[in-house]
């Protein structure tokens, strides 16, 4: 007899309430751990969690914290934008044009191998440390991602649907918004997603490097002091600003993409 | 590369010359090139219903793919009577926009601002789809889908409407009230329809004029008028014994 895979069990049958009460628990449980380990070892390299809860809670009254994050924000959007736009071009144009394609590839494999260091610091040397050649930094380090993912979007396009779109006139702007856009909207999504965690986390580098504001500029400041409870205070908090984007932005753009389906 | 042309002269409103000398299909993966149609010549009549029947494969979705223009690669030509003549396709599979509702499926295939957006409602309880128009097509049977395909066919009220076996993979008694409704639909509007099938019952059943394609390198064998009113069409003896002078069967 076949037992049910637990795994899939566990994420299908159980309402939702369940399913976030195991999470809430599972993070609970975590912090328990860390608070006992704390509080057992008393060393000062490893602050409580309810030392960096307060350590977060001060800096969010004299306004430092949402300063730096909102600086943070403000070039993980750009450099998204930028990213995602550049890129969807790119990878459609590829995914159309075999010869594009071709040509092009290998370039593609020689971005993907970069290393984000390598970009940041070519970046800040030919362009000066600048605000621009940060954002730039971090959007041609995500760019050949988004690529990668829209070429195979643009390469599974149905030519059934398009032989329809033609025989009933739609026209390129029909075409290009109910016909083509739709089927290559999980592709984008899945760019945006995997776009989103890589580029704040690129983010922080170009900003350890070379910038005098930002989260990446606060921790590289704490760790000259070895200040750990700040440094968790930040990276925390931001890990929360982060999961705020994905339930309160990303998730209802996924549904709604989403509810044609069975 | 041949193309379709459309002249006004030559060929009545509506009707057609197919002429396709040779078409070949070109040599992919492994495969060599081989010939696939060969020295077809039909006239259609305006508002006439052709049924081009055959065994799978000898290339009967090829020749409406080349009528339709999506194919513009043999020799011959086809010459469409009548300045801008529309062109409806149904296709075999429905090609319904999964991401858009039963409803906009069908709005789409009308220009922006046309008049006859005001009859789609009307269009989908014609088709059996009234209460439909909201839902999603993946969320549908394949008749129901297959329903909404015709409507989208339809509405647009085509000169010529191309039918490739739209009623296959379905159960007998949804297949047969399918036919019935494109009987009535025809009926109703009488529009130029040629219509592809294997299946020698809905041949008889729904042609005014049956073309039979065979040979390895297909062109047309058989060329017969049906003999049956619209009366008849719906009464399976009727039916079967046109089927049997046809196609010769005893």
């Amino acid at each position: 007899m076949q037992r049910p895979n637990p795994v899939l069990r566990a994420s299908i049958d159980q309402p939702w309430y369940t399913r976030v009460a195991w999470g809430v628990g599972s993070l609970l449980g975590f912090l328990l751990f860390w608070e006992v380990v704390a509080l057992l070892l008393q060393h000062r390299h490893l602050p409580t969690p309810t030392t960096v809860f307060a350590a977060m809670m001060r800096e969010l009254a004299s306004g430092q914290l949402l300063y730096h994050i909102g600086m943070t924000l403000f070039r993980v959007a750009f450099a998204f934008v930028f990213a995602m736009a550049i890129g969807s071009a790119i990878g459609i144009a590829m995914g159309r044009n075999g010869r594009i394609d071709q040509f092009f590839d290998s370039w593609l494999i020689l971005f993907l191998n970069l290393p984000a260091l390598v970009v940041i610091i070519l970046c800040y040397v030919w362009f000066g440390r600048t605000e621009v050649a940060a954002i730039i930094a971090v959007a041609v380090n995500k760019l050949p991602n988004v690529a990668v993912t829209v070429r195979e979007g643009a390469r599974a396009l149905s030519r059934d649907l398009a032989e329809m779109a033609h025989m009933y006139r739609f026209g390129r702007w029909k075409t290009l918004r109910h016909v083509i856009l739709p089927q290559l909207a999980p592709f984008f999504l899945a760019a945006a997603r995997t776009g989103l965690s890589l580029v704040w986390k690129i983010v922080l580098v170009v900003e350890l490097l070379g910038r005098s504001n930002g989260v990446g500029f606060q921790l590289g400041t704490y760790f000259q002091m070895f200040d750990v409870t700040m440094i968790l205070a930040y990276a925390l908090a931001f890990i929360m600003v982060v999961q705020l984007i994905e339930f309160g932005i990303i998730q209802p753009i996924a549904a709604r993409v989403n509810r044609w389906r069975r | 590369m041949a193309e379709v042309a459309e002249r006004h002269n030559g060929v009545a409103d509506g009707g057609l010359k197919i002429h396709v000398a040779r078409k070949v299909f070109p040599a992919v993966a492994g495969r060599d090139a081989h010939p696939v149609l060969q020295d077809i010549a039909i006239d259609i009549e305006p508002r006439s219903f052709v049924v081009i029947t055959g065994p799978s494969g000898c290339g009967k979705s090829t020749l409406l793919n080349i009528v339709a223009g999506l194919d513009g690669d043999f020799e011959g030509e086809i010459l469409l009577g009548g300045r801008d003549t529309k062109l409806g396709y149904i296709f075999q599979a429905p090609r319904l926009l999964p991401w858009r509702t039963v409803y906009e499926n069908i709005a789409l295939a009308l220009p922006d601002g046309d008049p006859r957006h005001a009859q789609i409602d009307d269009m989908l309880r014609q088709v059996g789809l009234e209460g439909f128009g909201s839902q999603y097509p993946e969320r549908l049977s394949l008749g129901m889908q297959r329903r909404a395909a015709l409507a989208r066919g339809f509405i647009t009220e085509p000169d010529v409407l191309l039918m490739d076996e739209p009623f296959v993979s379905l159960d007998d008694p949804t297949a047969q009230g399918l036919r019935e409704l494109l009987i009535g639909l025809w009926n109703r509007r009488p529009t130029t329809v040629i219509f592809i099938t294997h299946d020698r019952t809905e041949a008889v059943m729904l042609g005014t004029r049956i073309l039979r394609m065979g040979g390895a390198n297909a062109t047309i064998v058989q060329d017969e008028t049906v003999r049956l009113s619209t009366a008849e069409r719906t009464d399976r003896e009727a039916v079967r014994a046109e089927q049997g002078r046809i196609f010769h069967e005893t």
